[in-house]
């Protein structure tokens, strides 16, 4: 059996922001924040990768950069064999039909002043100019019913929808023109549990039915667990670890990815407390100036001089799980 | 007697489209010392019960019913009498530090405020008070920090501020609303142990409103769950969490993905919250019920006991599978 090839693959990619300091005069220079650093992965046809970390990661900031919302400052985004980094505007709109985006707020990310009708045809217009408008409205329909909302609703307004459903309406808007792919960045954080199984349920199905690949962004560990083939853990931009689902989560190597999972309460009262000591303390650091080294040292027990000099490059643990830890092996040693 | 008594709380607000009622008919209790979990999702009512114990209802809301502190009942009091209640026996928390915590005053001031009100303090000593009580909630370095203003401090740390600022006083109840649902895991897990010890040496009780299961299993001893503005099931968190007595608490527990469990399909509750300007006429749980049976649509399930909790469904306990 040979194996696929990769759907998308992200190489060295680095995305960095120019900050103003504080006080700053005109001509002096600005702070730069490596919002996204060095970050390689593949995606493979089908698939679900699961990104996970806390605030200012620099999850949101990889997703933009992969469909070209924010400019790379190095690297290689490689869709179908071709770098989406290099590739002129308008070829690059061209692929925008394979990939498609879903977004956190839901009623934020929908034109309050266009029917919900409207919203899901218009990437139609954008991408299929010539399409006519009875064939528009059959696809609407379709992909509606598709998502569960009744198509008698097309035409009315976001506002008059509720969270769920503004997110399925968002989700059709996504798969109208058949992508490839669909970058979903943090699609149920804003919804409450009932709601959020109906989303996640959703996504899965359409998934296996129409062989979607999915980059699915959350801070819920539960949720990515539940969704996706694979794992990236990021902390302060950089990959921390990356590793199959399941193979991540029995067995997280990484301190931070320890840390991170410990903390997640268990919705179960008799499932002893997790020990303090597996905890992290502090806050995180400033992005605009990361620790020298290893970005997670100054939070880590396990830190030593090493960690403060050099960065850990990922290392391979076993197939497909890597790790960027110095002393991943005396951590997990025992 | 219980140091918070609340005896059907119901709350309402007239809006222009009508009257909107937020929580219906509530009545629970906690004794000193103990912690209970509030657990529903957006507009369940979780947060208007708090607002309305504290009396901070939104000028078109009108709160009915009993709230009993120490026996003496605080609901509707006049300002002037209710703020000898707040600070010095309640406090409240609130989800976002940002927008509770005043921008523009150091945080040293806000805090010091709080006591020469309450406690008619000298600036020194209360400033004193202050950095003792940032201490006691590991902000490291009080000292300085009590003079910086509140955008200067991290979520966490903000987080923090107002921990310490409800307690200044030493209130024996403190109201927490969804504490930790800005912060991230591994800083709501902080927080969250934080509460808890805090909790123990102040031996104070807790009303932690929230709608994350996790937090309720971690850190509650009893559990109310609202549904719609109504009871829907009360109990201690080790027999609701191993067997729910209400379809909605069941329904809830097993539509949440778990990092201890294998991945099975979630079973999400079809259909969507109601809609509090259309309420079902019945059980507001009956539209998305799957245990629902006809009278479940036409009469309000009353609150009985069972077991060692309380519960409000037409359906006994045990033909719930």
């Amino acid at each position: 059996m040979t194996t696929p090839e990769p759907i998308l693959s992200v190489r060295d990619l680095s995305v960095v922001f120019e900050v103003v300091r504080r006080g700053a005069m005109p001509w002096t220079p600005k702070d730069k924040l490596r919002a996204v650093d060095n970050i390689s992965f593949d995606l493979y046809p089908g698939q679900t990768l699961g990104v996970v970390g806390e605030s200012g990661c620099g999850k949101s900031t990889l997703a933009r950069a992969i469909i070209r919302m924010l400019p790379a400052e190095t690297g290689q985004v490689l869709w179908l064999g071709q770098d989406l980094v290099s590739t002129s505007d308008a070829a690059m709109k061209e692929k925008r039909r394979d990939l498609q985006m879903i977004f956190q707020d839901p009623l934020a990310s929908l034109d309050p002043r266009m029917t919900i009708g409207e919203i899901v045809a218009e990437p139609l217009k954008t991408h299929f100019p010539r399409m006519s408008k009875a064939e528009r409205g059959v696809k609407v329909r379709q992909v509606l019913e598709k998502v569960g909302i009744l198509p008698n609703l097309i035409n009315r307004y976001p506002h008059e929808f509720s969270g769920g459903q503004c997110q399925r309406i968002g989700i059709a808007r996504a798969l109208i023109i058949n992508p490839k792919l669909i970058i979903c960045d943090e699609p149920v954080s804003a919804l409450d549990v009932s709601i959020q199984a109906q989303v996640i349920n959703l996504l899965m199905e359409l998934q296996s039915e129409l062989g979607l690949s999915l980059v699915f962004i959350a801070h819920d560990l539960s949720v990515v667990k539940h969704i996706s083939d694979r794992v990236m853990v990021l902390y302060l931009g950089n990959m921390v670890e990356f590793a199959g689902s399941e193979d991540f989560y029995t067995r997280p190597l990484h301190p931070y990815a320890q840390a991170l999972i410990a903390s997640v309460p268990v919705p179960d009262p008799t499932v002893p407390k997790k020990p303090q000591d597996a905890l992290i303390a502090g806050d995180l650091p400033s992005p605009i100036n990361p620790p020298s080294g290893c970005v997670f040292r100054t939070r880590c027990r396990h830190s030593t001089d090493i960690c403060a000099e050099q960065k850990p490059v990922p290392d391979t643990a076993n197939k497909d799980h890597l790790v960027a830890c110095h002393h991943w092996r005396q951590v997990n040693a025992g | 007697m219980a140091l918070l008594k609340v005896e059907n709380l119901s709350v309402e607000f007239q809006t222009n489209d009508g009257a909107v009622q937020a929580v219906k008919d509530l009545s629970f209790e906690l004794e000193k010392g103990h912690s209970l979990a509030i657990v529903g999702e957006s507009g369940s009512g979780k947060s208007q019960t708090a607002f309305s114990i504290m009396g901070l209802l939104a000028e078109n809301g009108r709160s009915s019913g009993r709230v009993l502190i120490e026996g003496k009942d605080i609901l509707n009091l006049p300002i002037s009498e209710l703020n000898t209640y707040r600070a010095e026996k309640m406090a409240m928390i609130f989800q976002d530090p940002m927008t509770s915590l005043n921008p523009y005053l150091r945080v040293s001031e806000q805090m010091v405020e709080v006591l020469i009100h309450h406690r008619g303090m000298s600036k020194r000593e209360a400033t004193a008070r202050a950095i003792a009580m940032l201490d006691a909630v590991r902000i490291p370095e009080a000292k300085n920090r009590v003079h910086m203003y509140p955008h200067e401090f991290s979520g966490g740390m903000r987080q923090r501020v107002m921990i310490a600022m409800a307690l200044l006083c030493e209130p024996e109840l403190l109201i927490a609303d969804e504490p930790t649902t800005a912060l991230d895991v591994t800083v709501q897990d902080q927080i969250m142990s934080l509460l808890s010890d805090l909790q123990k040496e102040f031996q104070m009780s807790l009303v932690l409103i929230t709608h994350d299961l996790g937090i309720v299993a971690q850190s509650c001893e009893k559990v109310l769950v609202l549904y719609g503005g109504q009871m829907m099931e009360y109990d201690d968190i080790k027999p609701l969490f191993a067997r729910p007595g209400h379809p909605y608490t069941q329904a809830l527990l097993s539509a949440i993905p778990r990092l201890d469990q294998g991945n099975d399909a979630l079973n999400a509750i079809p259909g969507n919250p109601p809609n509090m300007m259309n309420m079902p006429k019945g059980c507001p749980f009956s539209p998305r019920c799957e245990y629902v049976v006809d009278h479940c649509r036409t009469d309000r399930a009353i609150v009985v006991p069972s077991g060692s909790g309380l519960r409000a469904c037409h359906k006994p306990k045990e033909e719930l599978v």
